[in-house]
This record gives structure tokens, C-alpha cells and sequence, in this order.
């Protein structure tokens, strides 16, 4: 059920080398039962965030804990409790689909061969097939099926859809929501599709230049953003809760993490927002600190036609247009 | 089987579209009193849609009264009397569909077609109640 961690990450940080830290300062809770999705542009530290988290890679500072214990994926035990497809769902070429099944069953002491049989057969698969015969949305469905048929209590895939058509994005998908409903299984898994995200994930963890910038139940965290429309607002650096602003001549759309309780004033008029929009506003932020959770409504916007020498890239481009 | 559908531009929360659609199907006469909803697997592999989201959309169905579950059997509607039969919605939504055209054709906007409705609605309430007291 919900509601404990299946991964514990306290001060995780990452560092190759001497080069630039790929990941620092992450400290996150993702509750068990859930589909997490992990997004953020190329190179922001989503795969080196998963192999931390499967024991892949070793930190260079913090810990991880899964299911409530330290991480060791140097015992049978702990391996057998991941699931883990990695990115373009690497299989053994020259391997038929079946070679594939009989390695994995000798290997994994829980492997449940009958129930990948039976779903590759649903999908139509033929498992005398040699992996390089397959296309790419049944490679796909192939490392899936492999990987849930160690009946893992954790699932991570690391861009699995980022190279299938729609069509076998939608049988991979549909693949995994049903194994969720079916078992207790937690997934974790990264993607710069946001759309694909919302309808199958219930948990999201943002990653901006190696930082967790937004993390929470997707739920919770569409209801504690809003847009707020009103007149022109330059000085917008006493608002609470600001993630980004553009501006118009006589009117400014401020998007704004607040409870959703909170009464906007009746200057602003509140709008919902999408998750998408609330994904590409954090990602399109330089600083560092996230902003914090607003207690109160911003404040009368200033009378509009003050002008600020600080304004948005979109209005920049507005006026030279 | 009662088929629900999601509108991914729509805004609203996925689990609330699922609510709605359920309230609405029994409005309608889509769903009838003691039919069995698909199970939470279906409905997930249908719209591809995570399974603890129709999950909470049954609960919620269960908190407004519109569902039950049944031990071992799955989640059920509870109908109410006031259902409108299916034959009188569609006759219904054929006239009001015409009245609407002959409203865009005088040249209302969707704004002011709902002012109206609301109005039309309010004065027939009012009238109701005066009737009644």
C-alpha cells in the first residue's frame, strides 16, 4: 500500500571525478505503490539519480535507503527486490526471446516464467524470435516483460518510451499501469515527456542542474499552483510563492505556488495550470532555491505603466517583435 | 461495460473527469441502479492511466454515494429515481440542440446563451416556489 518510502534518499549527491557534481543535495521521500515520474532536461542527473538508487553507482556523499533499509545490492536479497530497464532497453541480440526467458528464470529465484509467457503471447510476440529480429516497441515490451517477471517490489526505467512510436509508447504504457494494478509494485521512472507522465504517474520529482527543484503528488501539486491574471505587475520580487512571470503591455500572468485556499485578491483573477506548464516554468528557472510555499496572497499589484529593467525573455521578445 | 474516455487538454484532474463521467451516465441514463463499474485494472489499461487515480475516483464515487463496493465482486452504481429515461434525454437534447443554432444564428455568444439559460432556470425555480407556498 501507499503511504511508506520505498526509497529513502538523504543528502544524495554525486560526483564523477573531479568534474561537476551531477547531482547534489537530494533528499526525497517516494511513497511505495506509486508511479513516480522523474523529469528534467538532458544531462540535469535523472540516470545518475536511478543508478544511485538501484546501487548502480556508489555516492560520492549521502545514503539511500529502500523499503526502510540501507541500500546493498551486493546481497541476492536486495538485488531480487529491482526491477531495472535501462535506457534504449538493452537485450542479448543474438538471444531468442525464449533464451532470454531461460536466463532469466536460472537467475532470478522468483522469476515467474509463466506470467511473461503469458503476456508476450498477449502481445503477440513470438518468443523463437532472436532480439535484433524484434521491433523496437516489442524490444521494448521484451525488457519489460523480463523485468517484471522478477516480480520486483521496485521498477526503474530510465527513458523507456524516449525511442518507441506513439502507438508502442501507449502497449508500454498500458503494459506497466497494468502490472501496477495488479501487484503492490513501486515505479520509478525518467522521461522528458511530460504529457506521457500526468496520466501515469501520481508522483513527480523535478530535476533541474542537478537539483531537485519540485518534488510531491502530482494531485497536491497542480492544487498548489495557480495562475493569477492582472494588471501589469513589474515588482513582483515581494511575492510569495513566484515561479515565473510574463508580462504584457497593460497585464502581467503570474505563476505562483499558493494553497489553494488561500483567496487570491480580487485583482488577480486565479486560473487552474497544467502540469506541463508548471514542469517547463522550473525548468526555464536560473536561481537555485526553490520557491517557497506561500502563506500569504500576493500583495495589490503596482499601478500598471511602472517600468522595471528586469523583464521575462517572452516580454523581451514581444517588444522587439 | 460502461466506457470512460479522458480529455488530456481539459485541465481537470483525471481522477474528477472519471467522477463526472459517472454522474453524468447515470444522468443520463448511461448507467442504470446495480450496474457493475469496469474494475480499476480495466479502466487503467484502458485510458493508460495509473490505476491508484481510478482508484481514488472510485472512492470519491463511494464518498458521494454514486458507487458501492461489493466484497469479491467490484464497485457498483446507485441509481437514483430522478433519472431522466434514455428516449426523453435524446429528445430533449435534439430541440435544446436546435434552440442553441437559432441562438448562435441571432448572434448570442456561448456567454450570453448560458446567461440566459440561467436566467430562464432562476425565474422557473422562483415561480415553482411561489406555486408551491
Amino acid at each position: 500500500m501507499t503511504g511508506e518510502s520505498a526509497l529513502r534518499f538523504s543528502g544524495l549527491g554525486k560526483r564523477y571525478g573531479r568534474r561537476a557534481w551531477a547531482l547534489r543535495d537530494c533528499t526525497l521521500d517516494l511513497p511505495q505503490g506509486n508511479v513516480i515520474g522523474l523529469v528534467g532536461a538532458n544531462g540535469a542527473g535523472k540516470t545518475t539519480l536511478l543508478q544511485l538508487a538501484i546501487g548502480l553507482l556508489e555516492p560520492t556523499e549521502g545514503t539511500v535507503s529502500m523499503f526502510g533499509r540501507p541500500l546493498r545490492m551486493d546481497s541476492p536479497a536486495g538485488l531480487a527486490e529491482v526491477g531495472f530497464v535501462a535506457q534504449d532497453h538493452p537485450l542479448y541480440r543474438g538471444f531468442s526471446v525464449a533464451d532470454m526467458l531461460r536466463y532469466g528464470r536460472s537467475m532470478n529465484p522468483r522469476f515467474d516464467q509463466a506470467g511473461a509467457e503469458h503476456r508476450l503471447r498477449e502481445l503477440n510476440i513470438p518468443t523463437e524470435h532472436r532480439a535484433d529480429r524484434l521491433s523496437g516497441g516489442q524490444q521494448a515490451q521484451v525488457a519489460l516483460t523480463l523485468a517484471l517477471a522478477k516480480q520486483p517490489r521496485l521498477l526503474v526505467l530510465d527513458e523507456p518510451v524516449a525511442s518507441l512510436d506513439p502507438l508502442a509508447r501507449r502497449e508500454f504504457m498500458k503494459t506497466l499501469v497494468e502490472a501496477v494494478a495488479e501487484t503492490d509494485l513501486t515505479v520509478l521512472l525518467s522521461s522528458h515527456v511530460v504529457t506521457e507522465l500526468e496520466r501515469v504517474c501520481d508522483h513527480l520529482v523535478l530535476l533541474h542542474q542537478g537539483r531537485v527543484r519540485l518534488a510531491g503528488d502530482i494531485d497536491e501539486l497542480l492544487a498548489g499552483h495557480r495562475i493569477l491574471t492582472g494588471p501589469r505587475c513589474d515588482d513582483t520580487a515581494g511575492i510569495d510563492g513566484l515561479v515565473a512571470a510574463t508580462h504584457g503591455t497593460r497585464h502581467s500572468h503570474l505563476l505562483v505556488r499558493q494553497p489553494a485556499d488561500v483567496p487570491a485578491h480580487p485583482r488577480w483573477e486565479a486560473n487552474p495550470v497544467g502540469l506541463e506548464d508548471v514542469v517547463l516554468a522550473y525548468l526555464a528557472r536560473t536561481d537555485t532555491e526553490p520557491p517557497r510555499p506561500a502563506s500569504a496572497p500576493p500583495p495589490e499589484p503596482a499601478e500598471p505603466g511602472r517600468r522595471l529593467s528586469i523583464v521575462t525573455d517572452r516580454s523581451a521578445d514581444e517588444r522587439q517583435a | 461495460m460502461f466506457a470512460f474516455r479522458l480529455d488530456s487538454r481539459s485541465g481537470v484532474p483525471t481522477y474528477l473527469q472519471l467522477v463526472e463521467q459517472v454522474r453524468r451516465g447515470l444522468l443520463l441514463g448511461y448507467l442504470v441502479d446495480g450496474e457493475q463499474l469496469p474494475t480499476v485494472r480495466e479502466v487503467a489499461a484502458a485510458l493508460v492511466v495509473n490505476p491508484n487515480t481510478v482508484a481514488k475516483a472510485y472512492r470519491e464515487l463511494e464518498r458521494a454515494g454514486l458507487a458501492a463496493p461489493r466484497a469479491g465482486q467490484g464497485t457498483f452504481v446507485i441509481g437514483n429515481d430522478d433519472q431522466v429515461p434514455h428516449g426523453v434525454h435524446v429528445k430533449l437534447a435534439a430541440r435544446l440542440r436546435a434552440w442553441v443554432r437559432s441562438a448562435h444564428e441571432a448572434g448570442l455568444a456561448p456567454e450570453q446563451v448560458r446567461a440566459l439559460v440561467t436566467t430562464v432556470l432562476d425565474d422557473e425555480n422562483t415561480a415553482a416556489r411561489t406555486e408551491a407556498a
